[in-house]
């Protein structure tokens, strides 16, 4: 790891793809946030990264939780140490792809319409 | 046949969208409410943490018709003021409908809880304690459309495109994320309620979701736009150190209570040099604050990360506590002590005063299409005030959702050869193919240095002439090549590609407008014409001409005079 930047994991993948961990190296600043590397990466790097997320600061969306280190937590207030994390998609849901799982209420689902005709 | 087949159709979920959706549906409306990410989640409305302008008249004496003028006078000349009266008079409606929905209005002694804010004459700002507002509006109204029948919610849901016959809507375009299915809805109306551009700005305090959408959408099916060079910008958003899990725009109500010295790079007080007073309570109008923090920037005089210091170290930490308890230990976890160092503050793009140009019924120029929200542009004229945009998305959805109704038994327009529209958009959008990764997020900073260099708050002929010039580059030549790759589900390099093609468009309306508009006015400040000339109290508008390209012409002020009303008469 250089000096000024910090090297994150991220577990990728979707259901019809085999799951695989890639490293990505980010510019490293004090106090940044787990989404702020993630958004590093897709501006940067690799744009077909996906993940969700909205609101970006204000932890109000409640879109972005992910597994950081294991632990589940919301990737925009999880702070980034210095030497970097291993960021996963969660577990107990369903994975679509890469950082993105299924928590859409079923309700809000487009299939639940299109059922209804 | 379309996916789907819906009387109404709203496309986003914020106040505005939600707020349509459950007026159209109690008007008997079939609705389907849908959002590119979830369901009253993804925008500004959960995002706002301060207050709702209203004259309820709880508090202290109000009518609604002193409301109007303060907006009016705000709003420098421009103001739509039929649109402005309607805000005006219909916001304590609303105001008093969420209540009866527990929306939790702050109370003391019974009464409805108003403050003044900036701007406002009579203390008339509703609010949800503590900072609590968006978010307990935003949950409301979710279980408001839950509950409501006849409303189909659908999450992730992006449309991309209206289908339009005639000059009638016919319905719209989108993919759905999770799957990446084109997906075509047919609707007897469209409300656009997909809120605003902040996001075009390098600083702004927009979602990922404020890239402009509606305003593409609009220009797109043949809708006009009104006021679009009119950004408003706020000019203490949060700069350094890293905050998360706050609002940027959180230092306003700390400089009301307790002061704040705003100083430059030098630690030098500077808002004197432009002709207003600091001295340790800066009291400063916006626009002036938000102008001279970039000056002194531009003349490098700024913080390290280029904007100003807001400094607390004057005021005694008790002083500090009893007026910020929780909020000083949420300063604390990121590592932020008032009492010992300085914040560094910016102005930040927070709301977009132009937008689609509507009637009183919130219908557009074409058949069926309809706006609400902060996609709407006019009530606001060039200048927003303070708290004046909450209930502007809770007053124009409900009336965008209950004219929007009034359409449900006419006979669709769409037509059989529109069902395959939804597909060719998702070819079009990996048409070109192999436009992989990066070259996405690069123009897309490309825009927003652009943007905010150019376009933000110091706007000269030939910025604005070059910054034009290259978004019509980017929108027409740039962007077609870098269409992704296609990808099967949750396609985001799609969406960006989407998001992108929108705020290309959406900008270069802002870009043309302050480019055309040769004078300083409100949220406008031209450095090469600083005075306001009266011959340009008028509105423009832009079209999309058959060729693609964007036109602007001049159009006049609608006036619609309301008399204050005596105070007695309130209630
Ligand atoms: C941080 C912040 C603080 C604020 N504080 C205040 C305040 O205290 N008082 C006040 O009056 N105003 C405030 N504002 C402004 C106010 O919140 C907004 O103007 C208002 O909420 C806009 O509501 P809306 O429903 O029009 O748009 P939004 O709430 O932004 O909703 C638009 C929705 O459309 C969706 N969408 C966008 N494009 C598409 C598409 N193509 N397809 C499907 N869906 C789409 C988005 O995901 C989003 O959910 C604040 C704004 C911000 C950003
Ligand atoms: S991005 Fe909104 S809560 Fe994390």
């Amino acid at each position: 790891m250089s000096a000024g930047s910090v090297t994150i994991r991220v577990r990728r993948g979707a259901p019809d793809e085999p799951s695989r961990i890639e490293t990505f190296t980010v510019p490293y600043s004090e106090g940044m946030s787990v989404l702020d590397a993630v958004m590093w990466v897709r501006g940067h790097v690799d744009s077909t990264l996906a993940i969700r997320y909205a609101c970006i600061n204000a932890n109000a969306c409640k879109e972005c939780m992910v597994r950081v280190d294991g632990k589940t937590g919301y990737a925009c207030t999880s702070r980034l140490g210095a030497d970097g994390a291993l960021i996963e998609p969660l577990g107990n849901k369903a994975l679509i792809r890469d950082l993105v799982t299924d928590i859409v209420p079923p309700k809000e689902r487009l299939d639940a319409h299109l059922e209804e005709g | 046949m379309p996916e789907l087949d819906t009387d109404v159709l709203v496309v986003g979920a914020g106040g505005a969208g939600m707020y349509a959706a459950v007026a159209a549906a109690r008007a008997g409306a079939r609705v389907v409410l849908a959002d590119k990410s979830l369901v009253g989640r993804g925008g500004a409305t959960i995002m706002a943490q301060m207050t709702v302008a209203a004259a309820v008249g709880e508090w202290e004496p109000d009518h609604w018709t002193h409301h109007l003028a303060d907006t009016v006078e705000a709003g420098r000349g421009l103001c739509d003021e039929r649109l402005a009266a309607i805000l005006c008079e219909e916001a304590p409606v609303r105001i008093r409908e969420m209540d009866s929905w527990r929306v939790g209005w702050a109370r003391e002694d019974g009464r409805m809880r108003a403050v003044m804010a900036p701007g406002h004459k009579i203390p008339r700002c509703v609010y949800v304690d503590f900072l609590n507002t968006g978010p307990a509006v935003a949950k409301t109204l979710r279980t408001r459309v839950a509950q409501g029948a006849g409303i189909a919610r659908i999450s992730g849901l992006s449309i991309a495109d209206l289908v339009v016959h005639d000059g009638r809507v016919a319905g719209a375009v989108g993919i759905n994320l999770e799957d990446g299915q084109p997906v075509g809805i047919a609707a007897a109306a469209v409300i656009l309620a997909a809120g605003g551009l902040t996001r075009l700005f390098r600083r702004n305090s927009a979602s990922a979701n404020m890239g402009g959408d509606a305003y593409a959408l609009a220009l797109n099916a043949g809708a006009e736009l009104i006021d679009m060079e009119f950004p408003q910008f706020f000019p203490i958003g949060h700069l350094a150190p890293r905050l998360v899990g706050m609002d940027p725009i959180m230092w306003d109500p700390f400089r009301y209570k307790l002061g704040g010295r705003l100083l430059n790079g030098r630690m030098e007080e500077f808002i004197e040099n432009y002709g207003e007073r600091d001295s340790g309570v800066y009291t400063a109008p916006r626009d002036i604050t938000s102008y001279a923090i970039v000056k002194e920037c531009a003349a490098g005089r700024g913080s390290p990360n280029g904007g100003a210091y807001l400094s607390f170290e004057h005021i005694p930490e008790p002083e500090l506590r009893l007026a910020f308890g929780p909020v000083i230990d949420r300063l604390a976890k990121n590592g932020i002590d008032l009492t010992k160092r300085p914040v560094e503050v910016a102005p930040i793009a927070h709301y977009h005063m132009g937008g689609v140009r509507v009637d009183e019924r919130m219908a557009t120029r074409v058949e069926g299409l309809y706006a609400a929200g902060e996609a709407v542009g006019g009530a606001n004229g060039a200048n927003r005030l303070s708290g004046n945009a909450i209930p502007e998305a809770f007053v124009f959805g409900e009336r965008a959702g209950r004219f929007a109704a009034q359409r449900k038994d006419e006979p669709r327009a769409w037509r059989s050869a529109d069902d395959a529209q939804a597909g060719r958009l998702v070819e079009r959008a990996h048409g070109a193919g192999g436009g992989e990764a990066a070259g996405l997020g690069a123009l897309l900073r490309e825009l927003q240095a652009l943007m905010w260099d150019d376009v933000g708050l110091l706007r000269t002929e030939h910025g604005l002439s070059r910054a034009l010039g290259r978004i019509r580059e980017m929108r027409t030549d740039e962007l077609p090549s870098l269409a992704p790759r296609r990808k099967a589900h949750f396609d985001h390099a799609l969406l960006d590609w989407l998001d992108l093609g929108a705020s290309l468009l959406a900008a270069e309306s802002v870009a043309l407008a302050a480019l055309d508009r040769r004078e300083s006015r409100g949220a406008h400040q031209r450095e090469d014409h600083v005075a306001t000339d009266p011959a340009r109290a008028r509105n423009q508008v832009l079209r999309l001409s058959a060729d693609g390209a964007l036109d602007s012409a001049w159009a006049d002020i609608v006036a619609a005079p309301h008399a204050r009303a005596p105070l007695e008469a309130a209630e």
